[in-house]
């Protein structure tokens, strides 16, 4: 006689079929997860395990504890490289949004030129960085930059961008909207997905452009506000290529430049570890600014909450 | 995660797996030597520039058949190089600037290089001892000195003559006098710098301003940083002065970065800068691009007016785990030999003549390849402003002094770069940035050693 086996409480009956796509989607995963634990997550635990020890690349490493963790607090060029990394950040991600946005709603009015205009904004982007960085050197140049020149046109007598510690920032952020063209196109796709009829209801309504623009646009827009401002703090608090081109890039701008004033702490980290060989200190330095970023972006999901809208949620 | 940073985890991963199984490298760490020379060879940081590179590699593949050379070309890469000594997989040579080579020795990335000369037969007192004692630690040779840069002073006698002065009368002894000489020749209106009258050519040459001075930055065992002795800082002071008269260190640099000193369109020839101290190559472009240049030559002097000069330049290492030290070796050997430069610098004068362009020398780290081109390839041009050059620059080598090699020698350039250019951004006075740069330099040579 046949016997019944009863389901298991709680436990989802699945078909043969549902277990055969399951076993398909794990293979087509498979290359990714492979790549993961191999490129991601096997050295991150191995610079974390690094962060322990006294390592020169050259030689075995040395357990030293929490060695490197401590001089990480006490060491003065780690805090000022952090220090100018966080006031990069706290200026060009808001000044990226802000512009991007302003450019998205421009872009958005410009009827058939439109195609034309989106390439011209995102074509910098395409730009490698380290030509980015070279080409403002030269256009942040003192005497004879076009920006100082274009300045003077208007009576202005420019700051010494790259030799005056105050303005070497200013000139960084500035090199850094040469490349909001990414933003602006997800601004852009964002804007044009918000339903016509909205506008139309809140006009009826009475409600003005600024209205109309803070009560539809922004909520409507919020996920892509959201996103960018993730995914820009993040970039900003491993800028890297620009700044390293512009002031370590060579011999002649190593030695002439102020590196007190342009040190980002991901070129810090870089020096740490390829020029004065403590790979085991810039692992610990790695470290500490995954969790400043892990930190940071758990703040900005926690306050999302609140002020993005997501379609189909309910609110 | 950034690349670079993956790139670091990626390289801890590699060096974990190889110390699992014995250590990085592994094999023989003296330096190779004997007559075998055969097998795959490989090279980084070294290129084929110009006929003075192909001439020499050319001759070691001649006499070396059985050697597979691969050349991997462009400048020394320190991450390039670290990855591949991680990885386990080290070139088996590398050519890089001298004074990287204290660092890497201390640290056992490179090989002592006692059994390959010895095996080779390599005369070392062939090699000018400035540049010696930068590829000796410990008294071990680390690398063999291959190009030898110094340092004159470059005069404009069209602009001197302009400002009512001779070449003569510029005196870069007389530090007192060096104000009132820099503002007759340099041309500032409105805050805008139009020529430069003296370039110190700091925080680079800080250590030769220093040395006039009658001090030394560095111990002769590369342990130990004097930068915050008086004269360092009185040096230090007399070099940002001579900026500061010239509208600032924002005009004055942003100036200098728009000369191009490989062209037709040089400062020199162009009237921007009347007196500085710079390597001896710039006579060969000078001599190239500009051959009816008002340029005089001089020693840079000390304070009592002695000729003096730093010396700097490239060296060939054998890496720690190289897989063909014996070929390493010869290569070593057949690059800097005299017959090889001699044979490399026929090879410039014939490229020269061609291009109708007069020859005025190659300046190596082997002073006997040098006696030997000047006297059987050199002839005088036929302008005197550059015989007169050679001359002088041939006078000054065996004057030179060159900062030693240095356990923490990269931590050391940057304390001490790092401290001017706090003080020509203005965030510091001399004493207080040299005082901190001293900290730094300590606490690094402190950890190299310990």
């Amino acid at each position: 006689m046949a016997t019944v086996t009863p389901p298991v409480p709680g436990r989802r009956h699945r078909t043969p079929l549902a277990r055969r796509e399951a076993r398909w989607a794990y293979l087509f995963l498979a290359p990714w997860i492979i790549g993961f634990l191999i490129f991601y997550a096997g050295p991150m635990l191995a610079s974390l395990w690094l962060s322990f020890t006294e390592y020169d690349v050259i030689n075995p490493p040395e357990y030293t504890g929490l060695d490197n963790y401590r001089q990480l607090m006490s060491d003065p060029a780690v805090a000022r490289s952090l220090g100018n990394t966080v006031y990069y950040t706290a200026l060009h991600v808001p000044l990226v949004m802000l512009i991007s946005l302003g450019l998205a709603l421009l872009l958005k009015r410009v009827g058939r030129l439109q195609g034309f205009f989106r390439t011209v904004f995102y074509l910098p982007v395409m730009t490698p960085a380290v030509a980015v960085g070279i080409l403002f050197l030269l256009l942040l140049n003192t005497q004879d930059g076009l920006i100082n020149r274009a300045l003077g046109l208007v009576g202005i007598a420019g700051p010494s961008w790259t030799t005056d510690p105050h303005w070497v920032m200013p000139g960084v952020i500035l090199m850094s909207l040469w490349s909001l063209g990414s933003t602006v196109i997800i601004y852009l796709a964002a804007l044009q997905n918000v339903p016509r009829d909205l506008y139309e209801a809140a006009a009826i309504d009475g409600a003005g452009p600024w209205a109309r623009f803070r009560s539809v646009t922004l909520p409507m827009i919020s996920g892509s506000l959201f996103f960018t401002l993730i995914v820009n703090t993040i970039a900003s608090l491993q800028m890297f290529t620009e700044v390293y081109t512009m002031y370590f890039g060579n011999r002649e701008t190593q030695n002439t430049f102020n590196s007190d004033a342009a040190s980002f702490y991901v070129i810090h980290l870089f020096q740490e570890a390829f020029q004065f060989l403590h790979m085991g200190f810039a692992s610990a330095m790695a470290w500490l600014l995954f969790v400043i970023i892990l930190i940071i972006t758990l703040i900005q999901v926690k306050l999302s909450n609140r002020f993005v809208y997501y379609e189909g949620e309910d609110k | 995660m950034s690349r670079k940073l993956r790139a670091t985890a990626f390289a801890g991963v590699l060096t974990l797996a190889l110390t699992g199984c014995g250590g990085v490298g592994g094999g023989n760490d003296e330096g190779g030597g004997g007559t075998a020379t055969k097998g795959a060879l490989s090279t980084m940081g070294f290129g084929f520039s110009d006929e003075i590179a192909t001439t020499r590699v050319d001759a070691f593949k001649r006499d070396n058949p059985g050697v597979e050379l691969k050349v991997t070309e462009g400048a020394f890469d320190e991450q390039q190089f670290l990855s591949a000594v991680a990885s386990g997989n080290p070139p088996d040579l590398v050519y890089l600037d001298r004074k990287l080579i204290g660092t890497y020795a201390r640290r056992g990335a490179i090989q002592p290089l006692t059994q390959c000369v010895d095996k080779q037969d390599i005369d070392l007192a062939q090699y000018r001892p400035a540049a010696r004692e930068q590829v000796t630690l410990d008294g071990t040779v680390y690398g063999i000195p291959e190009f030898s840069t110094v340092r004159v002073v470059y005069l404009n006698e069209g602009l001197l003559k302009k400002a009512g002065l001779t070449a003569d009368q510029v005196n870069l002894a007389d530090w007192a006098a060096l104000p009132a000489l820099n503002a007759k020749l340099a041309s500032v209106s409105g805050g805008r710098l139009a020529r430069i009258g003296i370039d110190p050519k700091i925080p680079e040459f800080l250590p030769m301003w220093a040395k006039a001075n009658g001090v030394d930055m560095l111990s002769a065992d590369g342990r130990a940083a004097k930068l915050d002795d008086p004269k360092v800082i009185e040096a230090l002071t007399t070099g940002v002065n001579l900026i500061q008269q010239q509208g600032g260190w924002g005009a004055f640099k942003s100036f200098r970065d728009t000369f191009d000193f490989f062209g037709a369109q040089n400062p020199l020839s162009k009237n921007q800068i009347v007196a500085w101290p710079m390597e001896e190559w710039f006579l060969n472009q000078a001599a190239k691009n500009s051959p009816n240049a008002e340029l005089v030559v001089k020693p840079f002097v000390d304070r009592q007016g002695k000729p003096l000069t730093q010396s700097a330049g490239q060296a060939w290492v054998i890496t720690k785990g190289a897989k063909n030290p014996d070929a390493a070796c010869a290569f070593v050997k057949k690059m800097t030999a005299t017959d090889t430069w001699l044979a490399a610098a026929k090879a410039r004068v014939d490229a020269r003549k061609a291009a109708g362009q007069p020859f005025t020398g190659v300046y190596t780290a082997n002073a006997e390849a040098d006696k030997k081109i000047f006297d059987e390839l050199y002839q005088p041009t036929g302008n005197k402003r550059f015989d007169d050059a050679v001359a002088t620059i041939r006078s000054v080598q065996d004057a030179a002094f060159a900062l030693p090699a240095s356990p923490a020698g990269a931590e050391f350039d940057k304390a001490y770069y790092d401290a001017v250019n706090r003080v020509l951004a203005g965030q510091e006075q001399p004493a207080q940035a040299l005082q901190r740069a001293q900290r730094e330099a300590t606490a690094a040579l402190d950890k190299a050693t310990k």
